[in-house]
């Protein structure tokens, strides 16, 4: 075994561990997961729940995982009869005053106080004829409903806004079995990281109104994206039922944005959704566009690129992948080239309690992609040098004012009604960022793929499959290499 | 308010000498009857020597765990890196326990000169006293003394705060205590880390009880040897303790005994017993967190640390309660089951959903609306509410119910059996 770890058994299964490692993590890594509640890696330690008690040879009673760390030889066994027995007390104190609305709660299937009744806990209760504890929901923020019937007080929410958050809003009120969580009565839980408090907790307690009764957990397809918000690069699951997209949750990533997401980035997915795409090629016929099929439209860009010489201007979406802003830069290197960027720019949001995470002020994913590849933000000057381009295409930049006297190209997935592009000889339709495969570049340099959760409307392709069928066809693959 | 009884012939007067002399209470009356001489002597002293003579005279702590209070002060870091607390517990909030009350009530310089000491022997910048909000005639009285000890001189550089509770039964816990000094909310801290490691603010940290620190001058004064000697049976328990005597019995208060004194003489010869006509039913010997004891188990127990144990209960901060035949036993047991779940801090789920539903079961049987599987259930919750909290508050739920089924058994079926009368306990 390497040197400077700590050895010890779970459950018979051997582990190696850097010491001060808490017993909870290393039985993750023997593959076993010891039942937790308040326990979460993101969160300072709070040993309330109870219900990660194991048994520690040689300790005098029941331990809790959570706070106890690894010491050389230790012996820990988590299946023995007074460490279930104990862990089936806790459950069954944890559903008495539990209103058990599975039915009605948005949490069903992914709630772990479901998940480990149904692992560990009894089928009934011995807590007859008492009525439950009742408390109303109450609107917590923005984003935050409390049902406190659901709560297991857990607190997970209260360190998430104490500790990381560093904006201490909420507390544990009341004592006894009277307790609750109470918010300042002055404040509102809106903080911008705020949204965490929901995929913290562990059941239906803290829930999201924006998804409020919008799709059940286990009708939810789950797929690896990053999160275009700004250029931080938070990673996300995004969440599609039918092929929309319904919810935006944080992927840990430990070294980019922990267990967290803010709520810009959890909110900013309703635009994956919009119906009015560009959903066919255009081409321009007789002074109008019209709809075509991809060979026509692909021809036709072949013919003004191979018909024209001299400059050419890209300008491109921040939130492009970087393999369409290299593709763009390929297909153009027969010109003189000039390639820029805008961004929409923000307030910068902070997350006190983690170092190097934010919501940046720069709210495009792929700037630093983009400027590794050539392109600036010098988008001023480059709509102007775009007036006497031979060619200027545009990427997916649907807010563009360009103007100019050579061909217009427009790669895109929507068109306004006063769009300057409408002007353009050619529009390709493209997949939006749910709808494709590609990488983004994050502020720091850090290089993530994300996935494709989603089809793409029509006849809509990624940019990237567009620009290689364009590249291929005209022989740039082999020459630019 | 005087003292209520003069000294009984068989207690041994420490710490209660001048209980009911309100002269002493006075900064130089206490010089008078010789206090601060012990400090002097102390401050002459190495911290470690001092350390060593208390930990030589068998002093353990009175709070009710019963610790060895001078091994606990060697457990400060050696080499001191950081600032050290030392925080006295005047939490006195234990039912059935009135002891602290009145040492600060009528001795408030032997507590301020213990401390003192104390603070020297772990090298401590500061104490806090956090004495129980409702002791409002202890605070007063604690206030005034500390100005006096101040203007005298008496701590030196150390600076000492009285910080005032607010009414919470778990804030007597040591680590919750803390919190509460610090403004948070007082719940206890899972251990480890243990106080002195990082303790009140993160630092390390010593916390005594009052009783056992109004012992420490007497200690320096007359020596650990004598101190040692005081003990009539295990001499692991040493020393003079005060009893808080309340319930069915004709004198109840304080009295002050070497440990190892028989109980049964305590509850006869010096309270006299039940009140006329009436006999001795059960005995709570350390206050409301420990296992009942039933007349002949209580008439056979010496009252020391492990004379109680022995006898299947604790002996905890000696606070007596007595119950005679006319008690029930039921209604006895669910108010203090009443109690803990009224003061659970609600961190751990065992103790906050536990101490409810146990007294609502205890409430229902009262009621007369028992089931027959309800005592199985009780010592099924109890057993689950047992050594699996962060602190001990749910076990001392569970200690009466466990001992009072055990030994009460045919009140509880009385109840069950409709054979008496409901009580409506609203």
């Amino acid at each position: 075994m390497a040197d400077g770890l700590i050895n010890l058994t779970i459950d018979g299964a051997p582990v190696s561990v850097p010491p001060g490692t808490l017993v909870i993590e290393a039985a993750k890594q023997a593959g076993v997961l010891v039942p937790h509640y308040c326990y979460h890696p993101g969160l300072p330690v709070a040993g309330v729940c109870r219900m990660c008690l194991v048994e520690i040879e040689k300790a005098p009673k029941l331990a809790i995982a959570c706070a106890t760390t690894v010491t050389e030889g230790m012996v820990v066994k988590t299946q023995t009869a007074p460490a279930k027995d104990a862990r089936q007390g806790v459950l069954e104190f944890l559903l008495i005053n539990h209103p058990l609305d599975c039915p009605i709660c948005d949490q069903a299937g992914e709630c772990e106080l479901q998940d480990f009744v149904f692992q560990e806990g009894q089928a009934r209760t011995r807590y007859a004829e008492f009525a439950k504890r009742f408390n109303p929901v109450e609107d917590f923020g923005p984003d935050v409903l409390y049902v406190p019937n659901r709560c297991i007080l857990c607190t997970r929410c209260v360190r998430f806004m104490d500790d990381v958050a560093k904006e201490p809003v909420l507390n544990v009120s009341e004592r006894g079995d009277r307790a609750f969580i109470g918010i300042h009565p002055e404040a509102r839980l809106d903080h911008p990281w705020a949204g965490n408090v929901v995929d913290l907790c562990p059941v239906g307690s803290l829930l999201s109104k924006d998804f409020l009764h919008k799709a059940r957990a286990w009708e939810l397809d789950k797929t690896a994206s990053i999160c275009t918000g700004c250029s931080q690069g938070c990673n996300i699951t995004l969440d599609t039922r039918d092929e929309v997209v319904v919810r935006v949750r944080p992927r840990p990533n430990l070294e980019v944005n922990r267990y967290f997401i803010c709520d810009h980035g959890r909110m900013h997915y309703k635009w994956m959704n919009r119906g009015d795409r560009i959903e066919a090629p255009l081409v321009r016929r007789d002074g109008e566009l019209k709809a075509t099929d991809w060979d026509e439209a692909l021809a036709r860009v072949q013919g003004i690129l191979r018909g024209a010489s001299g400059k050419a201007v890209a300008l491109v979406s921040a939130g492009a992948s970087s393999e369409a802003l290299a593709l763009v830069k390929r297909l153009l290197s027969g010109f003189s080239w000039t390639g820029a960027f805008q961004i929409v720019m923000g307030e910068e949001a902070p997350l006190a309690g983690v170092p190097n995470l934010a919501l940046r002020a720069e709210r495009a994913p792929n700037a630093k992609g983009a400027e590794n590849l050539g392109y600036t933000r010098e988008y001023t000057q480059a709509l102007e040098t775009a007036k006497s381009a031979a060619v200027v295409l545009v990427l997916d930049d649907s807010e563009c004012a360009v103007q100019t006297n050579g061909a217009l190209i427009y790669l895109g997935t929507v068109l306004g009604e006063d769009a300057a592009c409408r002007s353009a000889e050619v529009i390709l339709p493209i997949a939006n960022v749910a709808e494709e495969e590609g990488t983004f570049t994050n502020r720091d340099g850090r290089d993530q793929r994300y996935y494709q959760a989603k089809p793409a409307p029509g006849m809509a392709q990624p940019a990237a499959w567009v620009l290689s069928e364009l590249i291929n066809a005209m022989g740039l693959a082999e020459a630019a290499r | 308010m005087g003292y209520p009884h003069k000294p009984h012939p068989k207690e041994t007067v420490v710490l209660s000498q001048y209980f009911g002399d309100a002269d002493a209470r006075t900064y130089k009356g206490w010089v008078k009857r010789g206090g601060y001489e012990a400090l002097s002597q102390a401050l002459k002293l190495e911290p470690n020597a001092v350390t060593d003579i208390v930990k030589e005279s068998g002093l353990r702590g009175r709070g009710g765990a019963g610790f060895p209070t001078g091994l606990k002060w060697t457990f400060m870091p050696k080499e001191k890196k950081k600032a050290h607390y030392l925080c006295v517990n005047a939490d006195e909030s234990e039912p059935g326990t009135f002891k602290d009350r009145e040492i600060m009530r009528w001795t408030p310089h032997a507590l301020l000169e213990g401390t003192a000491i104390a603070a020297h022997a772990i090298r401590a910048e500061v104490a806090y006293i956090y004495i129980r909000g409702e002791f409002t005639e202890p605070w007063t009285i604690m206030s005034r003394a500390l100005e006096d000890a101040n203007a005298a001189g008496v701590f030196g550089s150390i600076k000492v705060y009285l910080h005032r509770g607010a009414g919470a039964y778990i804030c007597g816990e040591e680590t919750a205590l803390m919190n509460s000094i610090e403004g948070k909310r007082g719940n206890p801290r899972i251990k480890p880390p243990f106080p002195a490691a990082a303790g009140l603010f993160g630092l390390p940290t010593t916390i005594n009880n009052v009783e056992t620190l109004a012992a420490v001058p007497h200690i320096i004064k007359r020596g650990a040897a004598w101190y040692k000697g005081l003990c009539l049976s295990n001499p692991k328990s040493t020393g003079t303790k005060l009893f808080s005597v309340c319930g069915h019995v004709q004198r109840p208060g304080n009295y002050e005994l070497t440990l190892g004194f028989p109980l049964k003489n305590l509850l006869y010869d010096m309270c006299g017993g039940a009140p006329q006509g009436r006999t001795i039913k059960a005995c709570i010997p350390g206050g409301s967190s420990v296992p009942i004891l039933t007349r002949e188990e209580s008439e056979a127990t010496l009252l020391d640390y492990e004379g109680v144990v022995a006898a299947g209960s604790m002996l905890g901060s000696g606070g007596v309660i007595v119950f005679d035949d006319s008690a029930d036993m039921v209604y006895q047991i669910m108010r203090l089951a009443r109690f803990y779940a009224h003061e659970s801090c609600a961190q751990c789920t065992q103790c906050r959903e536990g101490t409810a539903w146990t007294t609502k079961i205890m409430e229902r049987i009262l009621a007369g609306q028992g089931k027959t599987k309800d005592l199985d259930l009780l010592l099924d919750l109890s057993e689950n509410m047992t050594g699996k909290t962060i602190c001990v508050l749910s076990d001392s739920c569970a200690a009466p119910i466990v001992s009072g089924i055990k030994k009460f058994r045919g009140e509880f079926e009385a109840y069950l059996a409709g054979k008496k009368q409901p009580v409506m306990v609203g």
